[in-house]
């Protein structure tokens, strides 16, 4: 099965039902999947005028009660920067995928690339926080995406399937099972004022139609929904929480995979390149190379990098210029090396080799 | 129940200005969502950005106040993901036709099942007065100085063009007249399109001589004629004034329709 | 034992396609491991496609094609972009009736293109041919494995004529002679 058909299968599996998007290279089998299956299970399949209204209609679909998901690449990504910001400041559940190709701009529509991985994080404008998950093989674009469905509808933010076009367009044998786990948004009691969280930071969701008669806006609102845009302590107090409720959870919401600890010489990937680096592992089993592997990249897990204590390097492979390679180093003492590797190709396993000698 | 029974009190007084034509609006569109019998947790207010959009947040139902031109592909997505729930989209010339534009015809096109209620001010009222999409030919506003040298568009044209089910035009002025249509635009299965011209004092009226509140809407009576009208004198040969405001139902049709309750 | 698969010619052969038949065989009916990739540009007709399948009895780690063993080439663009460097124990099948060069590696010339036309009327089969005479040249997948793999994957209605196109292709590899 196809990468992007598996994201698909995953999302429906999760019990998707509403896709809302536009098409565009890479992701498109994505929504043509979506099409196809969504009708047969009761769901609502849409293609809008452009990404802007794809993420739009999802917002709207997920205010019902939805399980709702658009998916796209980078110029389409782009686009739906601003209504993100909405999704962030609304708290509203929802997956976006993104099958990454090469930019800036129209770029390489039919090409790898990992060059959005701080887009996804940072783009819209505001302080913010969201999860990125980031599947290396067919598989886990099924695994994943129901991964995303559960950690949206958990801590109410956007959530990203921050794929690249190696991995969505590559077909690989996959188990798909008989069925997933399923965490439902917390439901808003009666009575409550809508947007007052509690211990954990997320308030119980009012799904419109129940009666709860909430005003939901991007602007700052107080815990009744309400705008009050002019007040610092209000806003500060509403962004902290947007932020901390996904930030003081990363260390719960991490996952990643850890081969030979007590590696000098680590990787740490995400994405396709994870594939070289597990093929370098292979062929040399006694040089005892390091391997740290993020299933979610956002938010950063930084703890994972404790997990090799004896580390004099970490080497980074990328389909980009060192994205990830920087949040790294804000993390640690010793040399972070980028391995920047884009244009569409992906790391060869003798470029690694090569790297790993460098610091033998 | 009457329209103050879906006014949501506690967020009183709102913020429209002194003589703002809005709040006239805002109570046609209630009356006529009352009269229609709705339920109120089974109707939804949708809205943009602009002076228009801040009138869900006075309405006791669930109301989703979204980005600058967008309120028409959030309410598709809530339309289409439940048609059970009635969507109401409260918007403004700038929000629907300058950036919000290319969502305004395609959702005509889809003819989704959405009643559209745009306050054409014919500027940007909450930004300070700059020119819209609808700003007339010579209006002053604060990014038309000289007065505006482009076309305005003609919003009714552009939804019955575009596909819309049910399109009418009326005025602050005419308050009976636009709850009949807006009530009839409820009814309409697919996309229904009611554009309310109203008097913004603080934006365009100060700086094209409407110098009293009621001025622009005594222009708004006097200029108005209904499209019948015009439609006779233009089969008769006669002419119809430059700086006629046509009113009235311009659209009553039934192409299928997207979204609408099963 | 891996196996390194690399298919070539223009847009609108079904070079991917084939691809993906030749990895369905693998995995659904052979019970190994295949990974499927592709390179191709935004021209939906023409151009350089190239795609490749890597076949292994273990999970297949590094998902891309780095040196292969088997070539299916079916064009001389194609060739010169994807099949010039064939290192020499490899195995090339090649469209005899569009290709005119010839690599330094063990190859086998099938005229699929041409037979495809003359003997069954649609050129659009070709690549069928070539995925027949491939499974016989190489048995990189068994024959039964790749007949059922091609009948999930062509459209409905042409089943017949695609497996007579397996079938010629099956016969011209035993006739044709590996140079």
């Amino acid at each position: 099965m196809q990468g992007n058909t598996a994201c698909a299968e995953g999302a429906l599996a999760a019990g998707c039902r509403f896709f809302g998007g536009y098409p565009i290279t890479p992701s498109t089998e994505v929504a043509e999947h979506m099409a196809a299956k969504l009708p047969r299970v009761g769901g609502v399949f849409i293609q809008m005028e452009d990404e802007i209204a794809g993420i739009a209609s999802v917002i709207g679909a997920s205010w019902t009660g939805a399980r709702a998901m658009t998916a796209t690449s980078g110029p389409g990504f782009s686009l739906m920067m601003e209504n993100i910001g909405f999704a962030v400041m609304t708290e509203t559940p929802c997956v976006l995928v993104n099958i990454q190709r090469g930019g800036p701009s129209t770029g390489q529509p039919t090409m790898s690339a990992q060059a959005d991985m701080l887009q996804c994080r940072f783009g819209s404008h505001g302080d913010y926080s969201i999860i990125a998950l980031s599947p290396a093989s067919v598989q886990e674009m099924f695994e994943l995406t129901v991964d995303a469905f559960n950690l949206a509808d958990r801590f109410r933010v956007p959530v990203f399937l921050m794929a690249d076009e190696i991995i969505g367009h590559m077909r690989e044998r996959i188990e798909i099972p008989d069925s997933v786990p399923r965490e439902e948004r917390k439901i808003l009691p009666k009575g409550t004022p809508p947007f007052r969280a509690d211990e954990g930071m997320i308030p119980g969701f009012p799904q419109f139609g129940k009666g709860y008669g909430v005003h939901v806006t991007g602007l700052t609102h107080d815990e009744r929904g309400y705008p009050c845009a002019t007040s610092p302590s209000l806003h500060e107090d509403l962004v902290k929480r947007l932020v901390a409720k996904v930030e003081s959870a990363r260390h719960e919401i991490a996952d990643y995979r850890v081969t030979n600890p007590e590696a000098e010489v680590v990787f740490i990937t995400y994405g396709s390149p994870a594939r070289t680096v597990e093929q370098v592992l292979h062929d040399h089993p006694d040089e005892r190379i390091g391997h740290l592997r993020f299933r979610v990249v956002w938010p950063f897990p930084e703890k994972a990098l404790d997990k090799f204590p004896d580390a004099k390097v970490f080497l980074v492979p990328e389909q980009n210029l060192g994205q990830i390679a920087r949040e790294i180093e804000r993390h640690t003492c010793i040399p972070v090396v980028p391995l920047p590797r884009f244009g569409g190709a992906l790391h060869t396993p003798a470029e690694l080799e090569k790297a790993v000698e460098a610091w033998r | 129940m009457t329209y103050s029974d879906w006014l949501r009190v506690d967020r009183l007084p709102h913020i429209y200005c002194a003589g703002c034509g809005n709040g006239t609006v805002i109570n046609c569109t209630l009356n006529a969502v009352d009269r229609m019998g709705w339920k109120k947790e089974e109707t939804v207010f949708v809205s943009g950005i602009g002076c228009s959009s801040r009138a869900p947040g006075y309405i006791v139902t669930d109301s989703l106040h979204t980005t600058h031109g967008r309120a028409l592909a959030f309410a598709t997505g809530i339309k289409m993901a439940n048609p059970e729930l009635h969507v109401v989209v409260f918007t403004g010339d700038g929000d629907l036709a300058a950036i919000g534009g290319n969502h305004f015809i395609h959702s005509c096109r889809r003819n989704i099942d959405l009643t559209v209620v745009c306050m054409n001010n014919q500027i940007y009222g909450m930004t300070g007065g700059q020119g819209s999409p609808t700003t007339p030919r010579g209006a002053l506003s604060t990014t038309t100085p000289y007065g505006s040298q482009e076309p305005a568009f003609d919003l009714c044209e552009l939804a019955s063009a575009a596909g819309a089910n049910f399109v009418s035009r009326w005025t602050s002025y005419h308050v009976k007249e636009l709850t009949r249509s807006i009530h009839q635009g409820l009814g309409v299965p697919g996309f229904s399109f009611i554009e309310a011209l109203v008097q913004c004092p603080t934006n365009y009226g100060r700086r094209n001589k409407f110098r009293q509140v009621m001025d622009q809407v005594e222009y708004f009576k006097t200029h108005g004629i209904l499209v019948q009208k015009a439609h006779r004198l233009r089969d008769e040969g006669l002419p119809i004034p430059a700086d006629a405001i046509l009113l009235g139902d311009m659209v009553r049709r039934d192409r299928p329709a997207m979204g609408v309750k099963r | 034992m891996r196996h390194e698969v690399r298919f070539s010619g223009f847009g609108g052969q079904g070079i991917i396609l084939s691809a993906v038949i030749l990895g369905r065989a693998a995995v659904m009916y052979d019970g190994n491991y295949a990974v499927q990739t592709q390179v191709y540009g935004p021209e939906a007709r023409g151009g350089a496609s190239m795609s490749a399948v890597i076949i292994d009895d273990e999970p297949i780690l590094y998902p891309k094609v780095t040196d292969p063993d088997i070539f299916v080439i079916m064009s001389q663009e194609g060739y010169e972009k994807y099949g010039v460097h064939a290192k020499e124990n490899a195995m090339m099948v090649l469209d005899s009736s569009l290709v005119h060069s010839r690599p330094a590696c063990r190859y086998i010339e099938i005229p699929a293109t041409r037979e495809a036309k003359q003997t069954l009327g649609r050129d659009i089969v070709a690549n069928i041919i070539m995925l027949g005479a491939l499974v016989k040249v190489t048995r990189v997948v068994r024959e039964e494995a790749i007949e059922k793999a091609i009948l999930d994957s062509v459209p409905k209605g042409t089943e017949s004529l695609n497996l007579k196109a397996m079938k010629l292709g099956f016969e011209l590899a035993e006739k044709g002679k590996i140079q």
